[in-house]
């Protein structure tokens, strides 16, 4: 009995602790965050550097340049899951929090941002889907609130034809290409562009959905690698798909070479649990990769004084880094903001002001102490994208390396792809696209 | 003649023929639609990929099957015991154990955990009914799911014991090009017919084997001719347990150990649909079949209709069943007087 006691006094002392730590009060000074993680569930081993990612940047605006001009970083995570309803709910429940709501939302998941779409729009809260999402939110017209840099998936399919005809002698003619997909609204992104382009080019395009979570591919690869037997093979793939289809590849003999993932396909987790099959595999990555850029030795002296909040073995590693990038952003975003509307809590509607005159340059890239992790956007009232870039990088076994610079994707003939499906979209939803001229 | 052993004869002489047959409603398909692509060779690699993957299957069926036939429970939580079971052993590995140490270790741990579910979760609900038995594994699986991530940390693990993963073929003077086999699956083919084969001789054949049947059958009655339910139990989940490391070095090995592990136990319940809840070889021969079907279906019929077919068609192939022996393949046929 005494036992039993103990045990539920030691229940209730941890739910009202965890309670204090969610409703720790928001000073009226600083500008809220909200971030929707998933520290837990099938994804987190994807969802855990994100987390530290964004963490630690905010933590090192604040510490080691006293917030942005001044203004300090506060923030709650909410545990999503990479559910959708969860993401809904955690969007609701911290959407008013801090002097002036929530700044920016990164749902961090395709299916949560086409969920949040329209209620952050109508909230004027600004959702930065930063190599996810929609596609056509690019087309700031009809997706106000919505932005999509540095790259969408469409220009991604685009980036990886570039790179697998480059590496085919300069012509894809006759080639076959096939793509292994997540049957979601994520996974069927790139279809379209790649049927386009088979066209263009010239290639047999075949493409093979896997079911969720994706652990069972045997089926799939055994279409591809005995009976196709394509010239190359795209992923995108997420979770546990990604190192269950690079495992089945090997097993049928698919040389990793000519295997090509999107960048939710290329993180650590993604390889580490495939061993030595993975040996050669590669992704597209909109970041770079490692710990060489100057924003590093920021970091490790933060964590040197005991004040990083992410688990120092993810620091470096693929998504980390990305969601350094993507904090990179809305902070460069909010700084632009508070040149126009001063050095105070923001509103997303400010915000969103910001976003669409961001233009990060090389230099501001240099003097962030980022050189090699982003290449350069410009935002506008139209174009949401920025004309980003994607590298395609290798693993070695045991790291990333990129193997090529940043390549561009060919936006005239996606810029009006984009256009066409949003305004597909506006019709839809009876929304009168604006002026941005 | 042993109504079952009489069953396995009709499906052993049955098996090639309904094979055979596909295979020819296959190739006449493919006669008439030039999108469909076959040949004998690549029907017949397909088919043992199926099977191969349908013995993976069996493993974690199996573990249902142990603890239904002793306790007339759906255990919930077997999924989350091989997450579990999986993670505790890349974690002794990861101590620096040999992976045989560790499994000798983990086992030892899924004991433990099996006398802690006996005495906290079973107890105290002997002879309630067993939707509540039912509603205890699903928070076994809840507290087995989180606890095991806690402990062990949430981070993709690497488990490789060795086992070789090279594909190999096979059968290349019949079949033009051979008929390709991947190592590692015929490894967990062999490891999981041993464990079956063992299984089913315990069961059969050991006093504690014949206890349990007699605690799944009434749990009252059997305490009344003095089998011991406590100990029964602690056994039965022991072995579950046990079971369950198996499958999670053999999952795990395959995709990695994560949460995702978890989840296989979804591809059980169409085997024990289709098997039987309480039928070891109704486990297996399950298995076989959802594991063939389902491969089949997905490469010569889901191209016609989109691809992605193989996890529902494995559930319709369970519910066609289903209309036609309720109790499964291998199942008990269940008679109550009103």
């Amino acid at each position: 009995m005494m036992f039993r006691k103990l045990g539920l006094a030691a229940v209730a002392a941890a739910t009202l602790a965890g309670s204090v730590a969610a409703t720790a009060p928001v000073a009226a000074q600083e500008q809220f965050v909200p971030l929707l993680v998933y520290r837990t569930g099938p994804y987190a081993p994807n969802g855990i550097p994100l987390a530290d990612g964004f963490n630690d940047y905010m933590q090192l605006v604040n510490l080691r340049d006293g917030g942005i001009d001044g203004m300090k970083y506060a923030w709650e995570e909410c545990e999503t899951q990479y559910n959708n309803d969860r993401g809904v709910e955690c969007y609701e429940r911290l959407k008013g929090k801090g002097a002036t709501g929530a700044s920016i939302v990164n749902p961090y998941s395709t299916g949560i941002t086409y969920a949040l779409i329209e209620r952050a729009t109508n909230d004027k809260v600004p959702v930065l889907s930063m190599g996810y999402g929609r596609a056509d939110a690019s087309d700031g017209t009809v997706f106000p609130y919505v932005f999509t840099m540095p790259i969408t998936y469409w220009a991604g399919a685009d980036v990886m034809v570039q790179y697998a005809k480059k590496e085919s002698g300069g012509s894809l003619e006759g080639k076959k290409i096939a793509l292994v997909y997540h049957d979601s609204a994520y996974g069927k992104e790139p279809i379209a562009t790649l049927e386009r382009l088979s066209k263009e080019e010239g290639f047999q395009f075949s493409s093979y959905p896997v079911a969720h979570p994706g652990l069972e591919q045997k089926a799939t690869w055994l279409q591809i690698g005995r009976q196709l037997r394509p010239d190359w093979v795209f992923m995108w793939g997420w979770g546990v798909m990604n190192s269950t289809a690079i495992k089945e590849a090997a097993s049928v003999g698919f040389p990793m070479e000519k295997f090509i993932g999107i960048w939710w396909s290329g993180a650590e987790a993604d390889v580490t649990p495939a061993g030595d099959s993975a040996k050669g595999y590669k992704s597209l990555n909109i970041t770079g990769v490692g710990t060489e850029a100057p924003i590093f030795r920021d970091i490790e002296k933060m964590h040197a004084d005991g004040k990083g909040l992410a688990d120092k073995a993810n620091i470096g590693t693929v998504l980390y880094n990305r969601a350094l990038v993507n904090a990179f952003y809305y902070t460069e975003a909010i700084r632009v903001a508070q040149g126009e509307f001063g050095t105070k809590p923001l509103t997303g509607e400010q915000i969103q002001w910001g976003f669409e005159r961001l233009d990060v340059t090389q230099e501001m890239i240099d003097n962030a102490g980022m050189t090699g992790l982003l290449s350069p956007v410009k935002i506008t009232c139209a174009d949401h994208e920025g004309g980003g870039s994607a590298v395609v990088q290798q693993w070695d076994g045991s790291k990333w390396s990129a193997i090529t610079d940043f390549i561009a994707p060919r936006r005239d003939a996606l810029r009006p792809a984009y256009e066409e499906s949003a305004a597909q979209y506006a019709k839809e939803k009876g929304l009168t696209p604006r002026s941005c001229n | 003649m042993n109504p079952t052993t009489l069953r396995f004869g009709i499906w052993m002489l049955a098996t090639p023929l309904l094979i055979a047959t596909i295979g020819l409603g296959f190739q006449g398909l493919a006669a008439v639609n030039s999108a469909m692509f076959f040949t004998w060779g690549y029907f017949v690699e397909v088919l043992i990929a199926g099977l191969l993957q349908g013995v993976l299957y069996s493993l974690v069926a199996l573990g249902f099957v142990l603890i239904f036939k002793a306790s007339g429970v759906f255990n919930f939580a077997q999924g989350s015991m091989v997450l579990f079971a999986a993670l505790t052993l890349v974690g002794f590995i990861e101590m620096g154990l040999h992976w045989t140490l560790a499994f000798v270790v983990t086992a030892g741990v899924m004991v433990l955990l099996a006398m802690v579910i006996e005495k906290v979760v079973l107890r105290p609900l002997v002879n309630q009914p067993h939707i509540i038995l039912f509603m205890a594994t699903i928070g076994i699986f809840y507290f087995l799911d989180g606890f095991g991530q806690t402990l062990w940390g949430s981070d993709v693990k690497l488990l490789d014991i060795g086992i070789p993963k090279d594909p190999r073929f096979i059968l290349e003077g019949i079949f033009e090009g051979g008929i390709l086999v991947n190592s590692f699956d015929l490894v967990a083919a062999l490891v999981g017919a041993a464990l079956v084969a063992v299984l089913a001789l315990f069961f059969q054949y050991t006093r504690v084997g014949r206890a349990l049947r007699a605690v799944a059958d009434d749990h009252q009655a059997a305490l009344s001719v003095g089998i011991p339910l406590k100990t029964i139990w602690v056994i039965v989940w022991s072995v579950a347990g046990i079971v369950a490391l198996v499958a999670g070095i053999m999952w795990g090995s395959k995709a990695g150990v994560q949460f995702s592990l978890a989840l296989i136990a979804f591809k059980a319940l169409p085997v024990l649909i289709l098997g039987g809840f309480t039928s070891i070889p109704g486990a297996i021969v399950g298995g076989l079949i959802i594991g063939a079907g389902e491969q089949v279906a997905e490469v010569f019929v889901g191209p016609l209709v989109g691809g992605a077919i193989q996890d529902w068609f494995a559930y319709m192939l369970a519910l066609v069943f289903l209309l036609f022996r309720p109790q499964g393949l291998f199942g008990e046929r269940i008679i109550e007087r009103i």
